[in-house]
């Protein structure tokens, strides 16, 4: 049974909604990765988005680009980051973590080898945001033998005709992204984003998380009562990015359980 | 070999091209694929965009027998595409036209565009003055700077020229931020890609507005000489004035096709810009599959090269399969040798080259003396330098 799912029963169950927050990993450094996933989860996250950095962010906005470059700046690989992720899962064999990246960095690894190490070192799903279906057959399979979920994103401007074959391609979770734009985009419509929900339910059985532009309780909330989970991206990297080094753990913790709170609100 | 034919209709070259892009703007690609194929062929379109070509652009650009030059290096005769006399002053004008019409055909009333040397920029914001569009043109601070007359040009044509200081501030972070443009402004811009690379349609469709070059060399040679030329020569980038005058000659099996890569401080120092000579490994940036500068963790690695322009670590994916199936090679030349070639374009026969074009012209000098005076090189100047004026005072010391 994988992590991903069993969180998502867990929380259906208890009619709780998930929390995901998102770090890039070696953000503000490769020593407080490790700190800050723990702090995440203590604080009530369900499910740990990683960032894996990339030269190239062409989907994200300036906070996680200055995240990816602080990350580059400690020579953080894909290889490093599975390393955090197996030493994550030493202290939490619960928590799902999903990566989050572009696709150049499995390419230069190659997919067998990227999913064996993923796998032995705890990684649940994986979000490459320029595979889109058409271009990745070869590398769901391969995940989907190591046992591992593809998430996707279906967005605004998606078609109707090509929801079906994004959803048919993935696993996990389905990942909305709320707004057009790059992440951290401002002005978010609940009800457009209700809209759209509601039409990708039509088409799978998936919980559906919904991320791009969630920054305080008050979004977090309007939007957990839409999807099944809330991503919060830019707004965690920028805690990370306010924060001292010394503080940083403890900030982004509480920021978390914040955003926990109002989810959690009645 | 057989019937070439490429892309699948997926995009694909082979293993090279495709759409790797973030789900946000799949539909915007989607609905570009599905007006150009539809206006490729529409005899309206077709006739508005020759009639643009030839009374806007001054096309056909003639062909240029470099006898001095010839004469002075010895061996084979170059000859030179003109694409340097074009409007604009090289030639990414047709593909600006081209689609800057498919543009004004979806309704987009904003286009924008990314530029290295400037000469895209340069394009897109004449095209933009020229149908009456909002123009945003992005360009790597760096390339800001060494190419500022162009930067300049395309203000006085009413472009938005927006510095991007992120990454290694030039071409390939241009992309970057004309990408985010786009996902953020999807239903109101037209992205009009400069060059022959990123997600399909686009390597296909820049592919076919800049093979207008090509076509009129293959009427033109015979008319001069009585036939074609041995080998075509063109620099690459992006590679979108190479395939513009090698798409038309893939058939044509006696003439060999040489693309030119920016050698930069040369291969074995690995400053350079040459994905295809270089061995690069293939992976994953802009939207396609293509043979990639990077490191050993597939983070893209920063190029060097003399010539913004051609200072970009990918490459268009229909050059990668040129080169895996042999039907062109593949060489660099490196930033010295450019510039010599540059000053023996200027001194011998009164045309100043783009440090680009120069690449290309410096590899027909180094071949030409190895080969009989009866053969033909054509060399596909693709435009004029101008725009490096300051670039090239700089190497030589002197203050403008």
């Amino acid at each position: 049974m994988s992590r991903i799912r069993n969180v998502f029963a867990a929380l259906k169950q208890s009619g709780r909604k998930a929390l995901i927050p998102f770090v890039t990993a070696g953000d503000p450094n490769p020593e407080k990765t490790v700190p800050l996933m723990h702090a995440m989860v203590k604080s009530g996250a369900n499910l740990i988005e990683l960032g894996v950095p990339f030269s190239d962010p062409m989907a994200d906005g300036p906070v996680i680009q200055r995240a990816s470059e602080r990350a580059l700046a400690h020579h953080v690989t894909l290889r490093k980051v599975l390393g955090m992720v197996a030493e994550f899962r030493k202290q939490d064999a619960e928590t799902p973590v999903v990566l989050m990246g572009y696709a150049n960095p499995i390419e230069a690894m190659g997919y067998e080898q990227f999913a064996t190490m993923a796998a032995t070192s705890g990684v649940d799903g994986v979000l490459t945001v320029d595979y889109p279906p058409e271009e990745c057959a070869e590398f769901v399979s391969v995940l989907k033998r190591h046992g591992i979920d593809t998430i996707f994103l279906l967005s605004p401007t998606t078609e109707p005709a090509r929801v079906q074959r994004v959803v048919d391609a993935a696993s996990g979770f389905i990942y909305y992204v709320s707004l057009r734009g790059v992440t951290g985009a401002a002005n978010l419509d609940v009800a457009d984003v209700a809209s759209k929900v509601a039409a990708i339910r039509q088409h799978t059985a998936l919980p559906i998380g919904v991320g791009f532009g969630v920054r305080d309780a008050a979004t977090a909330k309007a939007i957990s009562e839409i999807g099944d989970a809330v991503v919060v991206g830019s707004r965690t990297v920028q805690e990370v990015e306010n924060s001292s080094e010394n503080d940083v753990v403890a900030n982004v913790g509480k920021l978390i359980a914040e955003l926990r709170s109002a989810i959690d609100a009645k | 070999m057989g019937k070439y034919d490429f892309p699948d209709a997926g995009g694909h070259f082979g293993q090279f091209g495709g759409i790797y892009m973030a789900e946000t703007l799949i539909p915007a690609v989607e609905e570009l694929r599905r007006q150009y194929l539809h206006f490729r062929d529409d005899p309206e379109f077709k006739a508005e965009f020759a009639h643009e070509l030839k009374y806007y652009v001054g096309r056909p650009s003639p062909i240029y027998h470099a006898k001095r030059l010839s004469e002075h290096f010895g061996g084979a005769q170059i000859y030179l595409k003109r694409e340097d006399l074009n409007h604009t002053g090289a030639h990414k004008i047709n593909n600006a036209i081209g689609q800057a019409l498919l543009a004004k055909r979806m309704g987009k009333k904003r286009v924008i565009a990314e530029t290295g040397a400037g000469m895209h920029g340069v394009a897109t914001a004449t095209v933009a003055a020229r149908f009456g569009m909002e123009c945003i043109v992005y360009m790597g601070a760096e390339d800001v700077q060494r190419q500022a007359p162009n930067v300049f040009r395309m203000k006085l044509l009413g472009a938005t020229v927006v510095p991007v200081e992120s990454g290694s501030r030039t071409l390939k972070d241009a992309c970057n931020e004309a990408i985010r443009d786009w996902v953020t402004n999807v239903e109101s811009t037209f992205y009009i890609f400069g060059t022959a690379a990123g997600p399909h349609p686009y390597p296909m469709m820049v592919r076919d507005f800049q093979c207008v070059i090509g076509n009129e060399a293959k009427v033109q040679m015979p008319e001069l000489i009585g036939r074609q030329p041995d080998a075509v020569i063109a620099c690459v980038g992006g590679g979108s004035n190479a395939i513009g005058i090698f798409h038309p000659y893939i058939e044509e099996e006696g003439v060999q096709l040489i693309g030119v890569e920016a050698g930069g401080h040369g291969i074995a120092s690995g400053q350079h810009a040459a994905p295809l000579t270089g061995n690069a490994k293939v992976g994953v940036l802009h939207g396609n599959k293509v043979y990639l500068m990077q490191d050993e963790d597939g983070q893209i690695i920063e190029t060097h090269s003399i010539s913004a322009g051609l200072d970009y670590p990918g490459v268009g994916p229909e050059h990668c399969l040129l080169k895996d199936i042999h039907r062109a090679q593949y060489v660099a030349i490196d930033d010295d040798e450019a510039i010599n070639a540059f000053d023996a374009l200027c001194k011998f026969e009164g045309i100043i080259p783009a440090l680009e074009s120069s690449h290309a012209l410096a590899h027909a000098i180094k071949i030409a003396p190895t080969m009989g005076k009866d053969k033909v090189l054509l060399v596909n100047l693709s435009g004029r330098g101008d725009k490096d004026m300051n670039t090239v005072a700089r190497i030589k010391g002197i203050t403008l």
